[in-house]
């Protein structure tokens, strides 16, 4: 029994030594991963995950703090994809995904307050104080953080209008004739 | 006699020329509006030029080339501009895009033609009139050709390669244009030559149209040119760019590489005679040859203008009754024209379909991967696998069995024994990876913008703190000197600085930064005594021009120079300055 | 030297570990679905298999059988392998950081494949000596390589395939293992000439 003890004991001391040893050798900085989620998600930084921007919601996954289906701009496509790289189940979105959006400033009623311009995570509002503002609609990314602090709210979201630039080709489908 | 080389791959379908080549080419009449796209070649939308309600001159530019890679556009003759509007486009989708609306006044006015004698210009301006011209490929891909005639660095040009293979049914506008004017094709081909300086000049045309062959030995050999011209092989698609380089000079062209890489470039011959018109004649491209076609009484091909309503197009050829659709472009490789959208550049050919002359398709099958489709692909790409993955959304995949080489030149959906369309899948696959391209730029813009903006809200922080410690710094300075004619005072000013210091313990921190920051504004007062101020050191004619600027502002009343204007939020001058900071990348 | 052929053999097609021996079954399901994945799980599992068959052929010659413990075998080679495990682990993202990343998550798994604890147990059952050991884990490894990469290779064409709605994802796979197990029912006999 005594030897049995000791044996076992010798055992996890050696090896743990082992192990504390190389933890200290091969140290490694960073976290390599939280780049990789990062990459995943739609940088929309609208915080509607519950985190203050994309990379803070990457650095919780890769903590393993939140779950992966909090992205609704990433669609359920997103989380797919996260699964993937995580080797995680793909749970449903927890909000309705939506359409992607462009947010738009109605010029007659703003009234030049700047407060959007400072909620926008991307900058992508222009104007001045007491000057009209308008959002540069390409570099918009539709997070509608803009819209509450509107004191006349003069902004709406609009879905982005499919041009001929953006236009995509269907996928074939075989249509279902009526027979007889 | 060259040696032709062949090119894997290809079909043989019917080729349905015959009917439209009756006739010689007819001028259409004038149509009662005309719409033209602002947006008719590859790269950047011109800038509309016109405003609604202006004439216009036939020839006159409507629309300029946005950027190098990008084409002029013009009106098609004299009238009115009616209107700017987004107008369904010749494009598969039927979206509108930004086009100019013509109401022709009858008149055809030319606005001035100025013919040039290419030959005393530099390459440069030729290449720039070219393109204010808006002479694009009229073979279909409608790329800017100025663009194209400029001759690689690195590689010398070896072949020029002029294409009227002409391989899809039923078109036949090239044809009848080398029949027909081949001694203007001609000496187009020679700008190119001579902007391109090629040891040679290989003039690829299906041998299938002896007439254009022989038409277009007899220019050349009259204009006492060398150029090669070689009758090739009917096999679609021997006109495909890459498939006619490979025939007339044995190059591959590889995947991910242009011919310029292997000193070979590929013009149409329609685009040879439109820039012969541009530069002998000072016409620039506002009308072309297209084919007429299909399930219509009288088949012809038609010089017509850009802008034509495809309805009143396709009344020249009265349609028959059981037209059910209008196909732009040939049978292969064409798509379903919206029936209220225009003829544009790229429109070569026109095909009135029935039931009967495009029966609809059976329903497609699965695939049985009997690999015809394999030895149909003129790219050697494998339709099967690419269908595979195209099918299941794997587009990483697609792009691993190169998608992107595929010229979508519908060999493949043409042999499929199970009838499936597998250029549709290609299609979607390939618009699907442009869309997450665009998709993954945009978020990597958005990423950019907003770490740039936390970086900005954190040096705005630091600099507030430091300029609220300047003012801290100073109002203790000026107690400071305040306290100085006193001696006693002064004594009593040290005394009670640490004694304030005590009495508001939870101020300590803030207490340590002014004092840090009071510290960091002596030093910088000592370092601005030491050194001249850079208006010191300006030379008296400076000095007097920076004296007369304020003179000038002190009597429009904008400023007293001195005095802090960022005081008032709206302030004017202010306002723009901090428009641009937020318009800041 | 026939003899370590036949191990070899075997190991690696005629009792193979995973369709035949139904050991390691987690990682043949979980991380067969990219063959990119695959192939970095095969390694991985190669090179920590071989090694622990080694370590725990000596542990239980030189340390438990002199002392009369064989009852702690299962203990003290879940706790060898998890230290090689994490020793692996640790030293490949040092020297490899590619390698680490394609491996992700599913090395650390390693830990908990029943196959790794699975043949040192058999190798002593069938009272092999240390190069038999060694030959019969590394022989077992490459079968466990070879059938993981061939399942992801059907796995990525199933994935595009026609299957039923019913039968997508998982339970196309378990169609698939059987019937690849069924396949290498065809190398019984193999090993048994002589």
């Amino acid at each position: 029994m005594l030897t049995a003890i000791l044996i076992m004991a010798l055992g996890a001391v050696v090896l743990g030594a082992a192990l504390g040893y190389a933890s200290i050798k091969f140290k490694v900085e960073g976290d390599p991963l939280v780049d990789k989620i990062d990459a995943i998600l739609p940088q929309t930084q609208c915080g509607q995950c519950g985190y203050p921007g994309c990379k803070p919601y990457a650095e919780a996954i890769s903590k393993g703090e939140a779950d992966i289906n909090l992205c609704p701009p990433g669609g359920m496509e997103g989380v797919q994809r996260l699964a993937d790289l995580l080797g995680r189940e793909v749970k449903p979105l927890e909000a309705e995904e939506k359409p992607k959006q462009v947010a738009i400033i109605d010029e007659q009623t703003c009234i030049g307050c700047t407060l959007c311009i400072q909620a926008c995570p991307v900058d992508a509002i222009v104007g001045a104080a007491k000057q009209m503002h308008t959002i540069v609609e390409s570099l918009c990314t539709g997070c509608e953080l803009c819209v509450p602090p509107c004191p006349v709210e003069c902004i709406r979201m609009e879905p982005v209008a499919e041009t001929i630039d953006n236009w995509k080709w269907k996928y074939p489908v075989i249509e279902l004739k009526k027979v007889a | 006699m060259l040696q032709l080389f062949k090119f894997r791959g290809g079909v043989k379908p019917q080729t349905n020329k015959t009917p439209s080549l009756g006739e010689p080419i007819a001028v259409a009449p004038l149509p009662t509006r005309l719409i033209v796209p602002l947006h008719q070649s590859i790269g950047g939308t011109p800038d509309p030029l016109i405003a609604p309600g202006d004439r216009v001159l036939k020839g006159q530019r409507i629309g300029g080339a946005d950027g190098w890679i990008s084409s002029a556009v013009h009106a098609p003759t004299s009238g009115t501009v009616l209107a700017v509007e987004e107008h369904v486009a010749a494009h598969p989708s039927g979206l509108p895009t930004l086009s100019v609306i013509i109401e022709p006044d009858g008149r055809d006015e030319w606005i001035a033609r100025t013919p040039v004698d290419y030959r005393s210009l530099a390459p440069e301006s030729v290449r720039e009139m070219l393109r204010d011209a808006g002479v694009v490929g009229l073979g279909g891909a409608v790329f800017p050709s100025h663009a194209k005639l400029t001759a690689s660095k690195t590689v010398p040009m070896e072949e020029l390669v002029i294409n009227g293979a002409e391989c899809e049914p039923f078109i036949t506008c090239d044809d009848l244009l080398m029949r027909e004017r081949a001694d203007e094709v001609v000496r187009g081909i020679g700008i190119f030559r001579d902007l391109l300086r090629p040891q040679r000049v290989l003039i690829g045309i299906e041998d299938n149209k002896p007439e254009a062959v022989a038409a277009m030995k007899t220019a050349v050999q009259a204009l006492g040119e060398n150029f090669e011209v070689i009758a090739v092989p009917t096999r679609y698609p021997a006109g495909g760019a890459k498939q006619l380089i490979r025939v007339l000079t044995g190059k591959e062209v590889p995947a991910a590489k242009r011919s310029t890489d292997l000193g070979v470039q590929c013009f149409n011959v329609a685009t040879a005679y439109t820039a012969w018109r541009a530069i002998a004649h000072g016409e620039p491209v506002i009308s072309r040859i297209v084919t007429l076609t299909g399930n219509v009484e009288r088949p012809r091909n038609w010089e017509v203008l850009i802008g034509t309503p495809l309805a009143e197009f396709v009344a020249l050829g009265q349609p028959k009754p059981d037209t059910n659709g209008y196909l732009m472009g040939g049978p292969m490789m064409g798509f379903e024209m919206p029936s209220d959208a225009p003829l544009v550049k790229a429109t070569n050919c026109i095909i009135a379909g029935s039931p009967t002359l495009f029966p609809p398709k059976a329903p497609e099958m699965p695939c049985i991967r009997c690999g015809e489709c394999a030895k149909a692909c003129p790219h050697e790409l494998q339709p099967f696998e690419l269908y595979w993955f195209a099918r299941a959304k794997n587009f990483g995949k697609t792009q691993e069995y190169h998608i992107f080489d595929c010229i979508e030149c519908g060999c493949c959906s043409y042999v499929c024994p199970s009838r499936i369309p597998l250029v549709q899948y290609f299609r979607f696959a390939k618009s699907e990876i442009w869309a997450r391209e665009r998709e993954k730029k945009a978020a990597d813009t958005a990423k950019t913008r907003f770490e740039f903006r936390n970086f900005r809200e954190e040096r705005e922080k630091a600099e507030k703190a430091e300029r609220l410690a300047k003012a801290a710094a100073a109002k203790a300075a000026e107690k400071k000197a305040e306290a100085k004619p006193a001696a006693e005072a002064a004594a009593g000013a040290l005394a009670d600085a640490p004694a304030a210091q005590a009495a508001a313990p939870t101020d300590a921190e803030a207490a340590k930064k002014a004092a840090i920051a009071a510290a960091m504004e002596r030093a910088r007062q000592q370092r601005e005594a030491a050194q001249p101020k850079n208006t010191e050191a300006l030379t008296p004619v400076q000095q007097r021009d920076i004296a007369e600027v304020d003179a000038r502002r002190r009597q429009a009343g904008i400023e007293t120079p001195g005095e802090p204007s960022g005081t008032a939020d709206a302030n004017a001058p202010a306002a723009p300055a901090a428009g641009s900071e937020e318009a800041r990348p | 030297m026939s003899h370590y052929l036949f191990i070899v053999i075997g190991a690696v097609l005629v009792n193979n570990v995973v369709l035949v021996k139904m050991l390691g079954l987690c990682p043949f399901m979980g991380v067969s679905r990219k063959l990119e994945t695959a192939l970095g799980m095969g390694a991985a599992t190669t090179f920590v298999l071989t090694v622990a068959t080694g370590a725990s052929y000596i542990i239980d010659h030189y340390l438990l059988m002199p002392f009369g413990l064989e009852y702690l075998r299962t203990l003290s080679f879940i706790v060898t392998i998890a230290a090689i495990v994490q020793l692996t682990e640790m030293v490949i993202q040092k020297t490899s950081p590619v390698l680490h990343q394609v491996l992700g998550i599913y090395l650390p798994l390693i830990t908990t494949n029943c196959a790794v604890l699975g043949v040192p147990l058999l190798n002593i059952a069938n009272r092999h000596d240390f190069i038999d050991s060694l030959l019969f884990g590394a022989g077992s490894a490459v079968g466990f390589s070879l059938v993981l990469i061939l399942f992801a290779g059907i796995r990525e064409r199933t994935d595009g395939a026609d299957v039923p709605t019913h039968f997508r994802g998982t339970a196309i796979a378990m169609v698939t293992a059987g019937l690849m197990s069924l396949a290498f029912m065809g190398f019984a006999g193999l090993d048994k000439y002589q």
